[in-house]
């Protein structure tokens, strides 16, 4: 299993017994807790974002927004919102081809969700760590458009066909630039493993992969721009463009299977600012030097497998830090979303394959020849920051000295119980 | 690993091979396009799901982003762009099916013979599993092995010095960029010799 259980699994070891706990069942508790968890921060972020973008819409024309449900600030519109979602009347049309058209709701939802699996939310808080997780991540996203087309196409009409073509046409070409984007930062780090990726940015905002070199601070502007289209929103949200195709692919959609999407949509749009935090902005890291080093002290003083409640609380505030970029981004979205008109179709394409497309493959190029140039011509291979590599020997180092100091102590325990 | 976590990988394994051979005979079973396509990717979706479990992550994720993500959404694509009817169906006669069913159960004898026939390795135990892939890390050894080092093998154990796959990756990359090249050519707008362009065609 690639369950990274460890600190759930050893907390639980103690509650459930020795001789359950011989038969494994504290892993395979740990595993719902993990899919729990992971479930319902799926479903209550579209929650909370939708209410967002309800709010900034408003604010930003000179609105109120919701102001009812829930008292200050309406902050139970989307619950009030999926109330109304669930009992409205679940309609397929004749025209369609009922069991895709029913079926590719579902489609959207397991893409997006599946991408939570393996995104991380703090040091080790991840339901699945992987060695290549950005490459699954970013496989995992793409299956969501799949779910779109097949919507379009099944729903037999033609605003939604028309929805389904664009979004193909829009994704298709797309997910170039935003792999190659995602990848700048991959060169500077060495590693395709999200938390290894987010625990090298420890120490100080210069050490942000952003400002690793001047290719990964323009790779994170064109990355949030592909990663915004990737998520069909607007200036991008051509497949729905509900002032020229009624609603596009979701036209004939109704009820709960119609919120599915935009269940997705949000948590998709949640899933790639996130990896936009970790890959460029530090992940879980506060960007403070001495308060990363004391949240990275409290998070080893657990022993490894074991469970400490400062470890534990240090990962609390990481995750709320990773939250809150992570969310910063969705507000950016959505601020995009309300400001800028929406682009044509042909735009869109030449935006992607004249512009895009090349600035990332000469981000990429740039990238690589980045560290050499820098280190030809000074001693160092990165401008801002203390090289990746000196950073971790001296962590190894540090480790290794613990570890002999705790040795030499055990020795001594040891010999005087000898004597 | 302990009972209860076998039977828990067990399970899994039993729902999404069951998913992956049901829903290939789907694709062959449905008649409109798109939805094979659907069949397919479910088919596809519960391979790299297997592949997960076999805690190969790299060629699991490379099955989804390379078949379900490219593939099925170029073909579901084409489809759209050129069916004339609303829902393009593919209906077969009597002779496609009898030749068809025969030519796929001549295929999985042929399959389920050779896999009869060879003999398998026992899987790395010891030093030499852990430093080749620890579980479910597998791009490392990948990589290096594409690089032309082999860290997996265990040269104590008679293995010989490996290249690895350093070749075959050179030469498939050379291939896709050829190809590359290839479609940037046929998909270039063409001007004929003797095309009539306003302007030029009196000179």
């Amino acid at each position: 299993m690639m369950l990274a259980a460890q600190s759930i699994a050893g907390f639980l070891e103690g509650i459930i017994g020795e001789s359950l706990a011989e038969q494994g069942v504290q892993y395979v508790l740990a595993a719902m807790i993990h899919a729990v968890l992971l479930v319902h921060a799926f479903a209550l972020s579209p929650a909370v974002f939708i209410w967002l973008e309800r709010k900034v819409s408003g604010r930003i024309q000179d609105r109120l927004g919701p102001t009812r449900v829930g008292g200050l600030f309406g902050w139970l519109q989307s619950l009030a919102d999926g109330i109304k979602l669930v009992q409205k009347e679940d309609l397929c049309p004749p025209a369609a081809d009922s069991m895709l058209f029913r079926s590719a709701p579902y489609v959207v939802c397991i893409a997006s969700f599946a991408a939570f699996a393996v995104l991380p939310f703090s040091s080790g808080w991840v339901a699945v760590t992987a060695d290549c997780g950005l490459f699954i991540i970013l496989a995992v996203l793409s299956l969501e458009v799949f779910g779109i087309i097949m919507a379009g196409y099944s729903s037999g009409s033609k605003w939604s066909l028309f929805g389904g073509m664009r979004e193909a046409a829009q994704m298709v070409s797309y997910e170039i630039p935003l792999a190659i984007c995602a990848l700048v930062p991959v060169i500077a780090a060495g590693s395709l493993n999200l938390g290894e990726i987010g625990g090298m940015q420890r120490g100080g905002m210069q050490n942000w992969f952003i400002f690793h070199d001047p290719f990964t601070f323009i790779a994170f502007f064109v990355y949030f721009v592909v990663a915004t289209a990737s998520c069909k929103r607007a200036p991008f949200d051509l497949a729905e463009a509900e002032s020229e195709l009624v609603g596009g692919f979701h036209t004939e959609y109704s009820g709960i299977r119609w919120s599915f999407f935009f269940m997705g949509e949000y948590a998709s749009m949640f899933a790639v600012c996130g990896i936009a935090s970790i890959l460029f902005l530090g992940g879980w890291n506060t960007g403070i030097a001495p308060l990363d080093d004391a949240l990275y002290a409290a998070r080893n003083s657990a022993a490894p497998g074991g469970f400490a409640i400062s470890g534990y609380l240090a990962n609390v505030i990481g995750a709320f830090i990773f939250v809150l970029k992570g969310s910063a981004g969705v507000f950016v979205q959505i601020w995009l979303r309300w400001t800028l008109p929406r682009l044509r179709i042909d735009q869109v394409m030449t935006t992607c394959l004249k512009y895009l497309i090349p600035i990332s493959c000469f981000l990429f190029l740039g990238a690589t020849l980045w560290p050499l140039l820098l280190a030809s011509s000074t001693d160092r291979s990165s401008w801002t920051s203390e090289p990746l590599g000196t950073r971790f020997a001296a962590e190894v180092q540090e480790s290794t000295e613990q570890l002999s100091t705790a040795n030499q102590r055990q020795a001594l325990a040891v010999g005087e119980d000898v004597q | 690993m302990s009972d209860s976590v076998l039977a828990g990988e067990n399970v899994l394994f039993t729902v999404f091979a069951l998913a992956t051979c049901l829903s290939a005979v789907a694709v062959v079973i449905a008649q409109t396009v798109v939805r094979m396509a659907f069949w397919l990717v479910i088919s596809l979706g519960s391979t790299a799901a297997l592949f997960f479990l076999a805690d190969a992550d790299f060629i699991g994720a490379a099955q989804l982003i390379i078949y379900v993500g490219g593939t099925l959404i170029l073909l579901v694509f084409g489809v759209m762009l050129t069916a004339s009817g609303p829902y393009l169906k593919l209906e077969s006669s009597p002779g496609e099916i009898i030749l068809g069913g025969f030519l796929g159960l001549l295929f999985m004898f042929a399959v389920f013979s050779s896999l009869q026939g060879v003999e398998w390795p026992a899987p790395l135990t010891g030093d030499s599993a852990v430093i080749g892939a620890p579980e479910g890390n597998t791009l490392r050894p990948l990589g290096l092995a594409l690089l032309g080092t082999r860290p997996d093998l265990d040269l104590r154990d008679g293995d010989t010095l490996s290249t690895g796959y350093l070749l075959p990756f050179e030469i498939v990359s050379v291939h896709l960029l050829v190809v590359l090249i290839g479609a940037a050519y046929l998909a270039r707008a063409k001007r004929r010799a003797n095309a009539a362009v306003p302007g030029t065609a009196d000179s």
